[in-house]
């Protein structure tokens, strides 16, 4: 039998126009356990609430970053310290 | 090799001096300077804010030039990127590439700068002389000019 750990937990940041319509820039939460990729996280982000259906309606413009570096939607989750999420970059 | 962020401006010659200073193997410096541009289709711009991820605007700068180093033959190489509030006419960013030969300082300088639009994390945020403010959205030439470099042999 192995011990039941609760999930841990993972920071969360969002940047510019997101973190504005999400209303939020970063946030300490437990993911739940059924998402396993990025794609799972983003369509999970886009039912929490009006402010995050907003901020997430359209997956496809949001790129995430884990650990300071950029992933694909088909990326694991798993063991990730801090998860970003922003629009595509715009500077130089 | 160096990478800053930084809300102040930056001087031209002190950094191509401190860079290229000492080393007699370089043969070529290559300079690009991004600047905040007075107008948005025809609408005059009243200022411009740059925001970043701290932390991964860092390391991703340090992948971008390292990249650019095994790349081409740079010397030595630089990236200063302001954010904050910034006005028409201010400095924006700053790469410079040395090398021994012209052909390496513009190539790495060029692409340091196609890789910095498309995966540095930064953004811009315009305000306008009516008052409103948008979000700059990411160009698609961008993002071609970056992937023209992937499909090039080293």
């Amino acid at each position: 039998m192995t011990e039941r750990q609760s999930p841990p937990e993972v920071t969360l940041r969002y940047f510019a126009w997101l973190r504005e319509r999400a209303g939020v820039s970063e946030e300490r939460l437990a993911l739940p356990a059924d998402i396993v990729t990025v794609r799972d996280l983003l369509l999970w982000q886009a039912r929490r609430g009006q402010a995050f259906e907003q901020a997430f309606a359209k997956p496809e413009a949001i790129r995430v970053a884990i650990d300071h570096a950029h992933v694909k939607p088909t990326a694991a989750v798993a063991n990730a310290r801090e998860i970003a999420f922003f629009p595509p970059v715009t500077g130089g | 090799m160096a990478v800053r962020v930084s809300s102040d401006d930056f001087d031209i010659s002190e950094e191509m001096a401190k860079l290229s200073s000492g080393d007699t193997g370089i043969g070529g410096v290559a300079l690009f300077v991004g600047k905040v541009r007075g107008d948005v289709k025809g609408q005059p711009l009243v200022s411009m804010t740059l925001e970043h991820y701290p932390g991964m605007t860092e390391a991703e700068l340090g992948r971008i030039e390292a990249e650019a180093c095994s790349r081409f033959k740079l010397s030595a190489s630089l990236i200063v990127h302001r954010v904050g509030e910034l006005k028409p006419g201010d400095n924006i960013v700053l790469v410079i590439a040395c090398a021994p030969h012209r052909q390496d300082a513009f190539a790495g300088a060029e692409y340091l700068m196609d890789y910095l639009k498309t995966r540095a994390p930064f953004w811009k945020k315009e305000t306008l002389g009516d008052g409103s403010a948008q979000w700059v959205d990411a160009r698609e030439s961008d993002e071609d000019a970056a992937t023209a470099w992937s499909q090039t042999t080293k």
